[in-house]
């Protein structure tokens, strides 16, 4: 391996000379090691995710990229035998220590999966769920939260009649925005989603992408995605892992032009994966 | 071509008899349904749910022995579905893979297949000797042990299909584990979870051996769970034993009684399940 494992990629002074200014990094990975048992999935991984932009992490199966997602909102915790060691840096908090409430940091970093899990209760219910967890709104404030997020997830104009009917019964588009418009609606910081399109059909697709780029004002997010074009298309940021390490990661458009990295150049081109 | 003759002959084969032996096991179910009707429904009659028991040829019924019979399960029901519910939720939850949760499951599978003459004594060991006898409350408590392990393993198998990813996203909004589960897995598995009490009593309901050490029967009235109870497997026992005729009869109408109420309770369990999908 002749990738130095020290390198630390100073991401969000990078977009600071692309776009607008950027303060400190909303998430700031360091020296992360990941076991799942004895299986060290992830191996020294330094990594800084800049505030309301989108970064994507892209790489083959098996590379570590959704298991690092799955450490930002402490979901492996679920787990007996997953294990984190090091360090993320959440606003300067340390994510992997005690002091934060798991669910604190879940309604603060929340995340959509790959394939749409509506909960079996109306598309009302679904939101409220979340939002009665963390806040006591009133009958009016909720309404209000609801058809704020449904209007966020683009979904408002195909919903807004059937609130109350079982979520169960959209499409599979339709249920996927439904299950970003239920995370938006706790008001997180950050949105990490979890190849949210692998499931979906193009044009769905399409408003998915057209729905991250519109959240980015608002929110910091970050996307796990096979879809290389995808990345390309939405991120600021790209990040290729392979085998559980972290190979490079900077501006989208360096990464899918110009990787410093022959192993990056090999799987953007598709020679493995 | 010979082996495709012989293939063809041998598929026949199995065909046939795997047919006549699924023929064969209904026409038995055929023939209990059958005698049952037969012998049962001209037993029933007005009296049946309006009279006690009554010496023989006297024209009683069976008032007493179904009220008991409903008192007995309500009451086991509603000690045992909250046991049963919450031991299934922790194995389903918190139990996959855990010593405890391995040695909780296994003994449940021994308490599922244990002779239900065994619940009725160890019952009148721990309840009808120190209490000083016969009581309701006995009959129920044995029924309830019947009807445990039923929930605890529907409960079990039920939450563990619904889908992690569910219970996931349920915690990615930042969701306490009591509130995922009381929300989410319970919602998406109720369906599943109310066959499988539906199941638990309908078993309950035609029990005999437990009872016959606990609540005793009764002839008389009596919806006192402090004294012995009445209840239909227990009187259908006297009954059908007794050389008289009208009591007899009596045994086939409770008979057909039960096995009405069973079936019911089975095809409202099949009726919830399919309203799941």
């Amino acid at each position: 391996m002749n990738f130095a494992p020290e390198t630390s990629i100073d991401i969000a002074s990078a977009v600071n000379r692309a776009t607008a200014p950027a303060g400190e990094p909303k998430l700031k990975v360091e020296k992360l090691n990941f076991y799942y048992g004895d299986n060290h999935a992830l191996k020294n991984i330094n990594f800084e995710i800049p505030e309301k932009r989108v970064t994507a992490m892209i790489g083959p199966s098996g590379c570590g990229k959704s298991t690092l997602l799955r450490i930002f909102n402490r979901m492996y915790q679920l787990y007996p035998g997953q294990r984190a060691e090091g360090k993320i840096l959440f606003d300067g908090e340390d994510l992997l220590g005690k002091q934060l409430d798991s669910t604190v940091v879940r309604s603060r970093i929340g995340m959509v999966f790959q394939k749409p899990t509506p909960f079996p209760m109306s598309i009302y219910d679904n939101i409220a769920f979340g939002v009665k967890l963390h806040e006591s709104l009133g009958k009016a404030a909720m309404d209000e939260r609801v058809e704020w997020c449904l209007r966020k997830a683009a979904i408002w104009e195909e919903t807004k009649d059937r609130l109350h009917t079982s979520a169960l019964g959209m499409s599979g588009g339709q249920q996927q925005r439904l299950c970003i418009a239920r995370t938006i609606a706790v008001r997180p910081e950050v949105i990490l989603l979890d190849e949210p399109t692998s499931a979906l059909d193009p044009i769905s697709t399409s408003k998915i992408e057209d729905l991250i780029d519109e959240l980015k004002q608002e929110f910091t997010i970050v996307i796990v995605t096979h879809n290389m074009q995808q990345a390309a298309r939405c991120a600021d940021i790209t990040s290729f892992f392979y085998l559980g390490e972290l190979i490079e990661a900077g501006p989208s458009n360096e990464i899918f032009t110009n990787p410093r990295e022959a192993r990056t150049r090999d799987y953007i081109t598709g020679r493995f994966g | 071509m010979a082996s495709l003759a012989r293939r063809r002959a041998t598929d026949y084969a199995v065909k046939a008899i795997s047919t006549g032996f699924a023929a064969l096991s209904i026409v038995f179910l055929a023939w209990i349904l059958w005698t049952l009707l037969s012998r049962g429904l001209p037993a029933l009659g007005p009296h049946v749910f309006t009279k006690i028991t009554a010496p023989p040829g006297a024209g009683g019924g069976l008032l007493n022995a179904i009220v008991g019979s409903l008192i007995q399960i309500v009451v086991a029901l509603i000690i045992g579905t909250p046991v049963g519910l919450l031991c299934g939720t922790f194995l389903a939850e918190n139990g996959r893979n855990t010593q405890i949760g391995n040695a909780v499951r296994f003994v449940n599978d021994v308490l599922l297949s244990a002779p239900s003459i065994l619940i009725g004594l160890f019952v009148y060991q721990l309840l009808v000797i120190p209490f000083g006898g016969f009581s309701g409350w006995a009959g129920a408590i044995a029924l309830a042990i019947i009807i445990i392990p039923v929930v605890v393993r529907t409960t079990e198998d039920m939450l563990n299909l619904v889908p992690i990813g569910l219970r996931e996203a349920a915690f990615a909004l930042g969701a306490p584990q009591w509130k995922v589960v009381t929300f989410i897995t319970w919602r998406a598995a109720r369906a599943g979870i109310v066959t499988g009490i539906l199941l638990a009593l309908a078993r309950a309901a035609g029990e005999t051996a437990p009872l016959l050490f606990t609540s005793l029967g009764n002839n008389g009235w009596s919806i006192s769970l402090d004294a012995p109870m009445a209840s239909l497997p227990i009187a259908i026992y006297q009954y059908a034993a007794s050389p008289f005729e009208d009591w007899v009869a009596l045994a086939w109408a409770g008979a057909l009684i039960i096995t009405v109420g069973v079936l019911t309770l089975n095809i409202l369990s099949r009726l919830v399940l399919a309203k799941m999908k």
